[in-house]
């Protein structure tokens, strides 16, 4: 009985520090979504490019762990704030359908071309932890796990500071409720949009970084599947819902931690992508959300 | 009179232009004139063609959208190559076996999901189609993530007229009384749902036709392609098919034909260079949406009316 519960701990614990990375991604296709309805399909990419970019500094120029991650943070924003500029923006009074394609399309070009620039190989990150591991009544925590939980919740307290309190957030706000109201409120509906991708993408940059810390590797197709799962967790919460798409990011990754401890991780991807077509056709508002009369 | 009703000038030309085209590319592969390369080519032409029209008509013609079609595509391929190559059975038996539980699969998927709308639909038929791929990744009796072998049966003829009579059917359904209720679901459900159409009925009528010629043309590219694995069903081969689409236009026939067509010679073209194909790929795609969003050819259909008899409007 003990073993198992051991073992159930253990899991759970790997289940949270991938399920925070999942909520920090899941936290900027939320707000995307909350803010101009768009499936922001490239999220997962910025979030490759993002682990690139730590990859970049770690290995060429020596940076430590914090000064890796805040500049992965940066570019991101930058690129991300860049990508609405270029693709989404004209498209803003377009057709949903077509937006999403052009999503689609940001999507495969951030993916191959970093294909050209970086090449196909898969890199290796440096190890920016000490290998340490801290035994708590027989459940292991590295102390990588450590550091991603911590930081993903500073990171998560820092943008429900940001959205709650500061005027940014109070306009981000304002726009996704209704967009006509807040122009003529006096709101900057452009910038605050670039804001809103500016933010997902910082956070992205910083799962980026996390995530190659996480699992060693990189690769330009890595964002592809987190991206995806991350949509399912913003999807579970209930999509545009902040603290719906972390407790989404987190029930996801418990969920599947607990599929590979029992011993079929082959079948993780499926799981997730059921847990999704269950939400959608049982819930589809999520977890958080509220029904909303559809209106002729 | 059905005889002359069928018979007028333009599907004669159009049966002629066919068979005219067919002959000579036959004749070139018999005497050995064209290159493997053009020839497998071709072949992909076909198979794309049935894809992207009948991706088409579900993401085009209803108005829904499916970004799912590979894994159809995966039951079909995978069905159909169980029966030719571990039953041993004739090729058509495979291929209809295949196209059908694709198409039963569509049902029993469309019933729940398309109730979605828009991206959540999006979303739903990319996750149906990844699930799909990981059943078949995950089951040893198909070969797993290393794949299936099998023995190439599929012919330039088989192709060719397996491509003509799956485009013969979507274009008579599409102006079919069915068809105009699911162009009437693309352009305004509520309004088309207010004039007595059962809005979910055409939805899953054309999302379980869509499956059928999805599965039909997996069956014709396992049996082509000598080994089929679940990597080639990821949902790339899902955007692939959706970008020529979109590119010839939602909603018209002809474009997706053309879509196909055209995507597949780039793809020919740029095969030593893989992630140029991807980059051109995509920035076309975002061009595209940005510069012309209703893809080259809007809802409207290349056609050969002016061949018609003067005065005569045939109804396309």
């Amino acid at each position: 009985m003990g073993h198992i519960l051991q073992q159930f701990s253990q899991q759970a614990v790997n289940g949270l520090s991938l399920g925070s990375i999942y909520a920090l991604i899941a936290l900027g296709y939320t707000m995307v979504y909350g803010i101009v309805k768009l499936i922001n399909f490239a999220h997962g990419d910025v979030m490759m490019v993002g682990a690139y970019l730590g990859w970049i500094v770690t290995t060429q120029l020596h940076w430590s762990f914090l000064p890796a991650l805040f500049f992965a943070m940066v570019v991101s924003a930058i690129l991300g704030m860049l990508i609405e500029r270029i693709a989404y923006k004209p498209l803003r009074n377009a057709s949903r359908i077509a937006a999403l394609i052009t999503a689609i399309g940001v999507s495969l070009f951030l993916e191959y071309g970093g294909m050209l620039l970086v090449t196909a190989q898969v890199r290796t990150y440096p190890p920016v932890f000490p290998e340490t591991v801290y035994n708590v009544a027989g459940i292991m925590f590295k102390y990588g796990d450590v550091v991603m939980l911590v930081t993903s919740v500073v990171l998560m307290f820092l943008l429900q500071f940001t959205v709650q309190y500061t005027k940014v957030g109070k306009s981000m706000r304002a726009v996704s409720f209704d967009k006509d109201a807040a122009l003529l409120m006096g709101v900057n509906v452009n910038n605050t949009i670039s804001a809103t991708f500016a933010i997902g993408s910082a956070l992205a940059g910083a799962a980026g970084v996390l995530m190659g810390v996480y699992f060693n590797t990189i690769d330009p197709l890595m964002g592809i599947i987190p991206g995806l799962k991350a949509f399912v967790a913003a999807v579970l919460g209930g999509i545009g819902i902040i603290p719906g798409a972390m407790v989404g990011g987190l029930v996801l990754g418990l969920t599947e931690a607990f599929v590979s401890g029992l011993g079929a991780s082959t079948w993780r991807d499926a799981v997730a992508f059921l847990i999704l077509i269950l939400v959608l056709i049982i819930k589809p508002t999520g977890l958080f959300g509220k029904n909303v009369r559809e209106k002729v | 009179m059905i005889v002359s009703k069928w018979l007028n000038r333009k599907n004669v030309f159009v049966l002629l232009g066919a068979t005219l085209f067919y002959a000579v590319i036959q004749g070139s592969i018999l005497t050995d004139i064209l290159p493997p390369f053009y020839k497998l080519n071709l072949i992909l032409i076909c198979i794309y063609i049935i894809l992207a029209t009948s991706l088409n008509l579900i993401n085009g013609i209803t108005g829904q959208f499916s970004i799912g079609h590979a894994g159809f595509m995966a039951i079909g391929a995978y069905l159909s190559a169980i029966i030719t190559a571990k039953l041993h059975g004739p090729l058509a038996l495979g291929l209809l076996v295949g196209a059908l539980v694709a198409a039963a699969v569509g049902f029993l998927v469309g019933l729940p999901t398309l109730r979605l709308k828009g991206d959540y639909l999006a979303i739903a038929t990319l996750g149906v189609g990844e699930v799909v791929r990981i059943v078949f990744l995950n089951t040893e009796y198909v070969g797993g993530a290393a794949g299936f072998t099998l023995s190439s049966k599929i012919t330039w003829s088989w192709s060719f007229w397996l491509m003509v009579l799956s485009i013969v059917v979507m274009h008579n359904l599409i102006n079919s009384t069915h068809g105009r209720a699911c162009i009437s679901v693309r352009e305004n459900e509520i309004a088309a749902e207010a004039m007595g159409i059962n809005t979910t009925k055409y939805k899953v009528l054309a999302f379980t036709f869509g499956a059928f010629f999805a599965g039909l043309a997996g069956g014709i590219y396992a049996n082509y392609m000598y080994i089929i694995q679940p990597m080639t069903f990821s949902f790339l081969k899902s955007f692939d098919i959706l970008v020529m689409v979109v590119l010839g236009g939602l909603g018209s026939l002809t474009g997706s034909i053309f879509g196909a067509i055209f995507m597949t010679v780039i793809s020919a073209l740029l095969a030593g260079f893989p992630e140029w194909r991807m980059v051109i790929t995509a920035s076309l795609l975002v061009v595209m949406m940005v510069f012309r969003p209703i893809g080259l050819m809007g809802t409207k259909e290349f056609s050969l009316n002016f061949l018609g008899k003067k005065g005569e409007r045939n109804v396309t």
